[in-house]
């Protein structure tokens, strides 16, 4: 019957659950190794500025001198290689995706004051 | 898994007619046609394949050399890859049997392999 | 015989088209006589940005040559690069490759059939062709974390690991679909709108035809000719058992539409013989230089397609651009000669019948 291949898929689509969620009432999808955004823990960074070089879409903007790591969302194209060049492990890729938006999306991160030069290794003072 | 031996045969332009025909006439299909930018010279490479082992016949050309096009015996698949040249590296291939003058790749910059254009950074923040 | 004139299909954009490409279609009254292609609206130099790039930052760019088979993109990358420095790639490296690069066809075929059954006007199936492509993308995105653009193959291996209890919960999914891939073959291959649209050898190809214009993957295997990257057993597809071949074309379909049919359900499934011993993280290896290869040549099928990336390199400072080369370059002399003779109705399905993907042909 050539003229009704399509008709028990047709009437099984009409009667079955939509296979689209409802977003945004019911969340999107995500799983736990999902590449949503990248987030830094900046008390470790030591602004080495590994993650600006081989970050390939440019995102990345490590100032070592005022102790800034600033990234540009929309550029940002979550591959995680930031996370993966990061010496000090503080760069994190998270599952959830940043809201959307329609103007620019530089996120400033502005890191805590270097600690004395003794005792704690937590951000080493850069001369 | 099958080694895929690839040979690769050196040629002056001048041979490039009568070795396409020889591999035309032995069967072997038009893989691809890739040109390599050298910084002062140009590469090239004409590869043929018949199964799984490629050979490629490489001209080294220089600026405003003449390539003949081998569309004459690969009457179908070769245009595209002569276009490609001519329109990204710039160098002139001759008879080609649909020859675009420069349309098929419409890009800004004519011959952007060839001359790079000058990088504008899209300002941070996106350019929205 | 009427006068000719030109119809300019798509300039560039066109509803059937997913991708920018423009034809000047030249016409006798309904029939296209002649048709010219102009590509070049998505070129993004892509392959000059290897000049620029760490190589081993390239393999993101390289994904992203195409939107839908990125995959095998970014591991014909890898596989040159290992290549020229001789980098012995771990066997559970491979296979995990080997698994999300049929993923990666199974989609891109599901999303293919959908476009070319919208290319017909068939919504419907369209529809159902995307939603069975969710579930694999769904195990996609649970395996590498992304959707299309996985991101999860570097130089060296993967970087990623498949957890021996997800690789059955795979298996066990693919058990699930698999009959919903079936039934949707059976209504490419037998429906009457199908079949109506696709009447007449519409498009078809002779095998010679298709060798000497130099067709490739579906393209030349639906003309008859036996082309499969996959059979030279490359990365695990030695160890794996991977039907190739298509099956022969369906009476009175024409030659071109059957070509990827089929495929969806047949793409390999992934064996349970991803555990064994050689279990190991993806290794991470400084490369340093080895002039030994100068020139390596890969072949490779993309979902749909074969890339072919003529790679020149002997030190990181010396990469040269690759000639990157897509399947759907490849297969527009192809396409030109198949447009030629048909109906201008018919355009739209046959253009569909190559898998046209401007973006990975232009880079």
């Amino acid at each position: 019957m050539p003229l009704f291949t399509m008709v028990k898929r047709a009437l099984a689509n009409v009667t079955g659950k939509p296979a689209t969620l409802m977003y945004p009432a019911t969340p999107a999808k995500r799983y736990e190794g999902t590449r949503g955004h990248v987030v830094i823990a900046i008390e470790d960074c030591i602004y080495c500025g590994n993650c600006q070089r081989h970050c390939v879409s440019q995102a990345i903007t490590v100032d070592r001198a005022a102790r800034t790591w600033e990234i540009d969302r929309l550029r940002c194209i979550i591959c995680g290689r930031c996370a993966e060049v990061c010496p000090k492990d503080c760069i994190f890729v998270e599952p959830d995706y940043h809201p959307s938006t329609t103007g620019p999306a530089v996120e400033f991160v502005q890191g805590p004051p270097p600690a004395p030069p003794k005792e704690e290794k937590k951000p080493k003072a850069e001369e | 898994m099958i080694e895929q031996k690839h040979t690769i045969i050196e040629i002056p332009v001048s041979d490039l007619l009568k070795k396409t025909e020889e591999y035309h006439t032995k069967g072997h299909r038009l893989v691809q046609i890739g040109c390599t930018n050298l910084g002062d010279r140009y590469e090239v490479n004409y590869t043929f394949t018949k199964s799984w082992d490629f050979e490629s016949l490489r001209l080294t050309v220089n600026d405003g050399d003449v390539i003949p096009s081998i569309s004459g015996t690969y009457w179908g698949g070769a245009f595209i890859y002569e276009n490609e040249i001519h329109d990204l590296f710039g160098l002139s291939v001759t008879d080609i049997n649909v020859d675009f003058q420069g349309h098929l790749f419409e890009t800004k910059i004519p011959a952007p392999f060839k001359n790079p254009p000058k990088v504008t950074k899209v300002p941070k923040g996106g350019d929205a | 015989m009427g006068n000719r004139i030109v119809v300019p299909f798509g300039p560039p954009q066109h509803p059937v088209l997913p991708e920018p490409i423009h034809l000047d279609l030249v016409l006798e009254d309904e029939r296209v006589v002649e048709a010219v292609p102009t590509i070049g609206y998505v070129h993004r130099g892509l392959e000059k940005l290897v000049e620029k790039r760490d190589f081993q930052d390239y393999v993101f760019i390289a994904e992203r040559i195409c939107g839908i088979c990125s995959f095998t993109h970014s591991v014909t990358y890898c596989n040159a690069i290992e290549h020229i420095m001789g980098i012995e790639v771990p066997p559970r490296a491979q296979f995990i490759r080997t698994i999300w690069m049929e993923y990666s066809r199974m989609h891109s075929h599901l999303l293919w059939l959908g476009l070319a059954a919208d290319a017909m006007g068939f919504e419907n199936l369209f529809m159902n062709a995307w939603r069975l492509r969710e579930e694999i993308l769904d195990d996609m995105e649970a395996t590498t974390g992304g959707r299309v653009i996985q991101g999860s193959c570097k130089v060296g291996g993967i970087r990623r690991d498949i957890g021996d209890e997800k690789l059955g919960e795979m298996v066990d999914h693919l058990k699930k679909i698999r009959p919903l891939l079936e039934e949707s073959n059976r209504i490419f291959t037998h429906d009457q709108t199908v079949r109506h649209r696709m009447r007449g050898g519409l498009g078809t190809l002779t095998k010679e035809e298709a060798w000497d214009l130099g067709a490739v993957g579906p393209t030349a295997r639906g003309s008859g000719c036996d082309m499969d990257v996959r059979s030279s057993g490359y990365s695990a597809y030695g160890g794996t058992r991977v039907q190739t071949g298509h099956p022969p074309p369906h009476g009175g379909l024409s030659g071109s539409l059957p070509r990827p049919l089929g495929r969806g359900a047949r793409s390999s499934r992934p064996r349970r013989t991803c555990g064994g011993k050689d279990a190991r993280r993806p290794c991470r290896r400084k490369g340093e230089g080895q002039s030994g290869w100068r020139v390596l040549c890969l072949l490779r099928t993309a979902p749909p397609w074969r890339v072919h990336a003529l790679h020149k390199g002997q030190r990181q400072e010396e990469h040269r651009p690759p000639p990157v080369r897509t399947p759907t370059l490849t297969n527009i002399p192809p396409l030109v000669k198949m447009l030629a003779g048909i109906d201008l109705a018919d355009v739209p399905v046959v253009v569909l019948t190559i898998d046209p993907c401007i973006g990975c042909a232009e880079r």
